[in-house]
C-alpha cells in the first residue's frame, strides 16, 4: 500500500498549533465586549481602548507563532 | 476552451518566496535608495506639507482640508490620549499623532496600486518607531520617580513573598523586552502576513487560470476575487494597527506615570 508522501516544513504545523490558542483569546475578547456592550450600551466608547488592547495582546502570540515559522522554516529543505 | 493566461502563469514566481516578495533591488542601482526609503520619503513629505498647508492659515469656520487635520488630531488626543493616560495626556498628543499618522500612512502603502507593498513589512522600520516609544517612557518614568525607583515601582508588585522571586524577573523582561519587542514584531507581522495573503491569492489565481483544467480556473477567478476583498481588509488592519500601536504606546506612558500599583 502506497502511503502518500508530504512535503513541506514542519515550521508551517508549528504555525497552526501556536494560533489555536490565540484564537481563543482573541474570541474570548471580543465575545467579552459585545456582552458588555449589550448590557451597557453607553459603556461601548468606554472600554473600546480596553478591547483593541486585549485583542493586540492576544494577537501578538499568534504572530510571534508566525514570524518563528520563517524564522526555522529551512528553505534548503 | 483554450486558456490564453497559461504563458502567464510561468512568469509568476511560485510559490512566493520571502526574498523574492520582500527585497526588491534598489533604484537605479544603488543599495541605500531602496523602494522603502522612497516610501518612507514619500509619507514624510506629504504629513509634513499636508499639516503644514492646512495649518497654516486656520480659519474659524474650517474648510475641509482643515476639519480633517483637526479630526486626526482630536482623535488622537481626546479619543487616546486623555482617555489612556488622564489629565497629564495631551502633553504627549504631538508625538502620537505624528506616530498615528506615520504609521496608517506607511501601512497604506501596503494595498496603493504601485507601491503595493509597506514598509513596515520590514523588520528595521518598525524597530526604529518601538524604540523611540520605549525611551520616551523610560525617560518619563526615570523623570517622575528617578531612575531606580521607576524600575522599583514598576516591577514590585503587592504579591507574597514567596512569589517575587518568579515575578520580578518577569515583570523586568516586560518593561526591558518584551513591551518594545511587541511592539514592533505586532506591526512587522501584521503587514509581513498581509502581504504575504494577498501575493498568494493574487499568484495562486495565475497558477490556477494557467493550470489548464477548467475547473480549476474557475476557482482562479474566485481567487482573485479574494484578493479583492483581503485588499480591503487590509486597508482596515493597516489602521487598526497604526491605533494599536499609538495605544500601547499611549498606555505604555502611562504605566510609567503611575504613582504605584
Amino acid at each position: 500500500m502506497a502511503l502518500a508522501e508530504i512535503t513541506g516544513d514542519i515550521s508551517s504545523i508549528g504555525y497552526g498549533l501556536a494560533a489555536i490558542g490565540p484564537g481563543i483569546g482573541v474570541g474570548i475578547v471580543f465575545a467579552a465586549y459585545i456582552q458588555a456592550t449589550a448590557r451597557q450600551p453607553e459603556s461601548a466608547g468606554l472600554t473600546r481602548p480596553y478591547l483593541f488592547m486585549g485583542f493586540a495582546l492576544s494577537e501578538a502570540l499568534a504572530l510571534f507563532g508566525l514570524v518563528l515559522a520563517f524564522v526555522f522554516s529551512n528553505p534548503a529543505a | 476552451m483554450s486558456l490564453q493566461l497559461a504563458p502567464l502563469a510561468a512568469d509568476v514566481p511560485w510559490p512566493p518566496s520571502v526574498e523574492e516578495a520582500f527585497f526588491p533591488p534598489g533604484v537605479a542601482g544603488s543599495l541605500w535608495v531602496t523602494k522603502f526609503s522612497i516610501m518612507v520619503w514619500l509619507a514624510v513629505a506629504v504629513i509634513i506639507v499636508f499639516f503644514l498647508v492646512t495649518q497654516r492659515n486656520p480659519k474659524l469656520v474650517p474648510t475641509k482640508a482643515q476639519w480633517l487635520s483637526e479630526s486626526i488630531y482630536s482623535f488622537v488626543r481626546n479619543g487616546i490620549t486623555k482617555e489612556v493616560i488622564g489629565h497629564e495626556g495631551p502633553r504627549f498628543a504631538p508625538y502620537l499623532t505624528t506616530l498615528f499618522v506615520f504609521i496608517s500612512f506607511i501601512n497604506l502603502f501596503a494595498i496603493v496600486p504601485g507601491f503595493q507593498i509597506s514598509p513596515s513589512s520590514h523588520i528595521a522600520f518598525p524597530t526604529v518607531l518601538a524604540l523611540i516609544s520605549f525611551l520616551i517612557y523610560w525617560y518619563q518614568g526615570a523623570k517622575k520617580h528617578g531612575f531606580w525607583s521607576y524600575i522599583k515601582t514598576s516591577i514590585v508588585l503587592p504579591a507574597p513573598w514567596w512569589v517575587q522571586p518568579i515575578l520580578l524577573p518577569i515583570e523586568l523582561a516586560q518593561i526591558l523586552l518584551i513591551r518594545p519587542v511587541t511592539l514592533a514584531v505586532r506591526l512587522f507581522a501584521n503587514l509581513f502576513a498581509g502581504h504575504l495573503i494577498l501575493l498568494v491569492f493574487t499568484l495562486g489565481g495565475f497558477v490556477l487560470m494557467g493550470s489548464g483544467n477548467i475547473g480549476l480556473a474557475a476557482v482562479g477567478v474566485i481567487s482573485w476575487g479574494m484578493s479583492i476583498v483581503m485588499t480591503l481588509f487590509e486597508a482596515g488592519v493597516a489602521l487598526l494597527q497604526a491605533y494599536v500601536f499609538v495605544l500601547l504606546s499611549a498606555s505604555y506612558v502611562q504605566s510609567s506615570l503611575a504613582d504605584e500599583h
